[in-house]
């Protein structure tokens, strides 16, 4: 177990850059996932940890010791991939111990090992069978399994769900919630699904453009979001932008949208974007489930307004109402029996406390 | 759901452009009747070969009808495999054909590893050099071969023509660029995590082609090896060229240069020597074949 940490880690293409300068720090024991769209460089920064691609500028430390030219097999990690990467031609008991035999452990030992990890995974019958008798689900498993017999000081995991169906996935997910909660090894871990992201991580690291947006716990992405592209990515369905602007009038700070619609600020949010320019121009951000039927009883910070629905998804649970407002298309979280309908009206009400703004220009969050 | 529109779309469909099941049976029957024509067309020489190796030479002689053996005798046979020569061919001809298919799979396997998977200056360019090395003629290139190894005679004073082991040193050079090819090509359809996840376990270069490489690409492998036995085997040209003397001799070469004798050609023997050659690379066709076409099945690398 160690700690890794990456220091202005860059990495060149020819005249590519696919990673521009990472700084991170991943303790022991932590469960870090590395989340953004494709090519945003977060695999790359895998395999560089891995040392499976070189890195072109900057350090790499695996439990303080700087590995750059360390070859992988000695950077005493081990790494899930997305299409498992098991070896056809062995058992699931030869591929999680392939490993062990190239390192030359004694045979109690890696039987031993077997027995655990197998044991762990719920994979105990499967043991002497090849990969092609088995189905995703337990193929991942004995990835993981392999990985586990090696005991590393790290886990990397690349996009290891990706494969799977959607009701494997979730079940997969909690599996590896619960080996790590079991091995407490320090994980990195890639995936392109927030969910996943959010779900397993203890900090999420967001990148975008092969640089990082934002570093934090799952709550604090959500919560509090550095920039537009955190915002817009963590959460389902995404947070709506309005372009918007800020106006003073009647003594009050208000977030105007149009000529038509405008919302006072409550005070902390009106203490706290007081110093902004009124010239600037700016997104409105709010999160679906902050913009809801109105409720009888007037909350502070609460604004009701009216909208005519485009379209309407029951989910059971909840139903996401589509709408426009002056021109944007939103989306909102209603109550199933506040009486959406397709093309009907609706009061609406917003909820400030919990609103965002951002500069439309730098899409930072003020 | 899924059943009921089938069900509607099947007889309008079976109306208008007959089932699916009629349009498999007729290509099943058409492929049935090019392959008996191919198989009958194949089987011909083969066939005559046998019965011609079973009649003495004065019924070969005697006009009578050619498809069938009205005295069948093993004659020709006890002959060929009591003559010393005869089997002198066959022990050199077998050797030389192990020998290079053991020299062609050490050069090959590793050069195609190396092509495919170690990413050097040079190497997608290599590759394709390896490839246009077999497009050239083998019936161009003996002349430059056979002046090499006599400039090397006159050099070194190490005498290799009229050596049967000459050929050790040139069908390698047939071999050897497209069992490369064949194997860069298997290779390449190795997923390349696999090789990643062999480096993360700890294994070198060495072993991961030894105990992943080798073991996933056997049926390419085994396709490589039947090709080179058989190229090494069948050789005309070359050992005509290359060897003179009689104990230096191949079995292709031998056969044609002893029993034809002037103008007098003893058919007879020349059918058996040409069954008894065939032979071996269709015992090692009929053992591996079984290998071959289970691993190209089996082949569940991914999903």
């Amino acid at each position: 177990m160690a700690d890794v940490t990456l220091r202005k880690v860059v990495k060149r293409y020819d005249d590519v850059e696919a990673v521009r300068g990472i700084d991170l720090d991943i303790a022991d024991h932590e469960f870090v996932v590395l989340v953004g769209p494709s090519g945003c460089g977060k695999s790359t920064t895998l395999r560089m940890i891995a040392g499976l691609e070189d890195i072109s500028d900057g350090d790499i430390m695996i439990g303080g010791d700087v590995v750059n030219d360390v070859p992988p097999k000695d950077r005493d990690i081990a790494m899930v991939f997305q299409n498992y990467a098991l070896y056809p031609h062995m058992t699931v008991a030869e591929n999680m111990s392939f490993g062990l035999r190239l390192k030359h452990y004694p045979k109690a030992e890696i039987n031993a090992r077997v027995t655990e990890a197998a044991r762990m995974l719920d994979i105990t019958d499967l043991i002497n069978r090849k990969p092609k008798q088995l189905s995703g689900g337990q193929r991942q498993r004995v990835a993981m399994g392999r990985a586990i017999v090696r005991n590393p000081k790290v886990f990397l995991f690349d996009e290891p769900l990706s494969n799977l169906d959607a009701k494997l996935r979730v079940q997969m997910r909690i599996e590896i919630k619960k080996v790590h909660q079991k091995v407490r090894t320090t994980t990195v871990y890639v995936t392109h699904d927030q969910v996943e992201a959010m779900t397993l991580a203890d900090r999420v690291v967001v990148m975008n453009h092969g640089r990082i947006e934002q570093i934090g716990t799952p709550n604090e992405l959500y919560h509090k979001p550095a920039t537009k592209f955190v915002a817009s990515f963590i959460g389902s369905p995404a947070m709506n932008f309005v372009p918007c602007r800020l106006e003073d009038s009647a003594g009050k700070l208000h977030l105007r949208l149009t000529d038509r619609l405008a919302f006072p600020l409550p005070p902390a949010r009106a203490a706290r974007y007081n110093a902004l320019p009124r010239t600037d121009k700016l997104l409105f951000g709010i999160r679906p489930e902050h913009m809801t039927e109105a409720s009888p009883h007037a909350e502070p910070g609460v604004e009701p307004f009216d909208a005519t629905l485009d379209v309407t998804e029951p989910m059971g649970m909840e139903t996401l109402v589509y709408f426009t407002l002056e021109g944007t298309a939103v989306c909102g979280r209603v109550n199933p029996n506040a009486g959406a309908q397709d093309g009907g009206p609706l009061r609406m009400a917003v909820d400030l406390n919990n609103m965002h703004l951002l500069n439309e220009a730098t899409g930072a969050v003020l | 759901m899924s059943t009921v529109t089938i069900d509607k779309a099947g007889p309008t469909r079976k109306v208008k452009y007959g089932s699916m099941s009629r349009d498999r049976a007729w290509a099943l029957r058409w492929s049935y009747f090019f392959l008996t024509l191919f198989a009958i067309f194949s089987l011909v020489p083969p066939i005559y070969m046998l019965i011609t190796s079973l009649k003495s030479s004065a019924e070969i002689s005697a006009a009578t009808n050619p498809w069938w053996v009205f005295h069948p005798t093993l004659s020709n046979y006890i002959e060929l495999l009591t003559s010393n020569q005869f089997l002198r061919f066959f022990w050199n001809s077998a050797w030389v054909s192990i020998i290079v298919v053991t020299i062609t799979m050490l050069i090959s396997v590793p050069a195609a590893f190396a092509l495919s998977r170690m990413k050097f200056w040079g190497s997608a360019t290599l590759a394709t050099g390896v490839f246009l090395t077999y497009l050239v003629p083998d019936s161009l290139l003996f002349i430059p071969l056979f002046k090499m190894f006599a400039v090397i005679g006159d050099w070194t004073g190490i005498q290799l023509i009229n050596k049967w082991y000459v050929l050790l040193f040139i069908y390698p050079t047939l071999t050897v660029p497209f069992c490369t090819w064949i194997m860069i090509g298997y290779f390449a359809s190795i997923p390349k995590e696999l090789d990643e996840a062999a480096i993360i376990d700890g294994a070198s270069w060495f072993q991961t082609l030894t105990r992943i490489f080798i073991p996933v690409a056997l049926p390419g492998l085994i396709a490589a090896t039947i090709f080179a036995f058989t190229v090494s085997w069948a050789q005309y040209l070359y050992p005509l060229v290359f060897t003179t003397s009689t104990d230096q001799l191949v079995l292709p070469v031998g056969i044609i240069t002893t029993l034809i004798k002037g103008d007098v050609f003893n058919w007879g023997q020349i059918m058996t020597g040409a069954l008894l050659g065939a032979a071996p690379p269709l015992i090692i066709y009929a053992f591996l074949m079984d290998y071959y076409i289970a691993g190209l099945t089996a082949g569940a690398t991914k999903g």
